[in-house]
């Protein structure tokens, strides 16, 4: 191994973050982790509405409340996009694992598609919602 | 040490609940669609409906098994520095399992 292989300094870094460009399945491939995570953090707070709802018709009405709350709200619009992002990206993957449509022209149309159709998904739940 | 399902068992679970809370999910998002619940009674009622306890067991062992595959991954992937990732994963572990026994215990109480 020559030195200049051995030696971190000399690789070429080009971290200029405004230059990087991803392809398109990457930004769906971080999006489904993002908004696993994100679904992941609405769980408790499901649990806890759950809860709240079967407790008397105070608690029904109190959970219904809670839900018209602007916050609560964005959060709500959030997983939304974050529930058909991670939908979609799965089903996605899944017919990848059965070898639907993994020929790169059709990975990479699926993966516009799954992008789009979730954001577009978020629009309309904030029209819904908001 | 092995905590949970890791490797293709990990891969199975992911998939098989995937599958399930997929199915699930389209359900309810349907339902509610169809027929939107006003009060509390209708809410009662919907839940009251036969299987619907059982599904929504199913629905909870199969999203926090799904949530302990996917948010592993995600602490092996990032959580640096490597020692301290032990400890994540069982604060991870107990936390899902506290939501187990959360949600047993609403399912439990819920009305039949």
């Amino acid at each position: 191994m020559s030195k200049a292989a051995r030696t971190p300094r000399s690789r070429p870094v080009f971290l200029n973050l405004a230059r990087i460009t991803l392809p398109v399945g990457a930004l769906t491939s971080i999006g489904h982790r993002l908004s696993g995570v994100l679904l992941a953090t609405g769980v408790p707070a499901l649990l806890y509405l759950l809860q709240r709802s079967l407790g008397g018709e105070a608690g029904f009405v109190e959970a219904t409340a809670l839900l018209s709350q602007p916050l609560v709200r964005i959060f709500l619009v959030a997983l939304a996009w974050a529930l058909a992002h991670h939908m979609l990206a799965g089903i996605r993957h899944m017919l990848t694992d059965m070898d639907v449509g993994s020929a790169l022209g059709n990975a990479r149309r699926s993966a516009w598609g799954v992008n789009l159709a979730a954001l577009a998904i978020a629009v309309l739940a904030a029209g819904a919602v908001l | 040490m092995k905590r949970g399902p890791t490797g293709l068992p990990a891969w199975l679970v992911q998939r098989a609940s995937a599958v399930y809370l997929l199915l699930f999910l389209v359900f309810v998002l349907a339902s509610f669609a169809l027929v939107p619940v006003h009060s509390q009674a209708e809410w009662l009622q919907w839940l009251a409906r036969p299987g619907m306890r059982l599904a929504l067991a199913v629905f909870f062992a199969a999203l926090l098994a799904h949530m302990w595959v996917g948010l592993r991954d995600v602490l092996l992937d990032y959580a640096q520095p490597v020692r301290i990732r032990p400890y994540l994963l069982i604060g991870l572990a107990a936390g899902l399992c506290g939501l187990a026994v959360w949600a047993g215990f609403i399912l439990l109480r819920m009305p039949a």
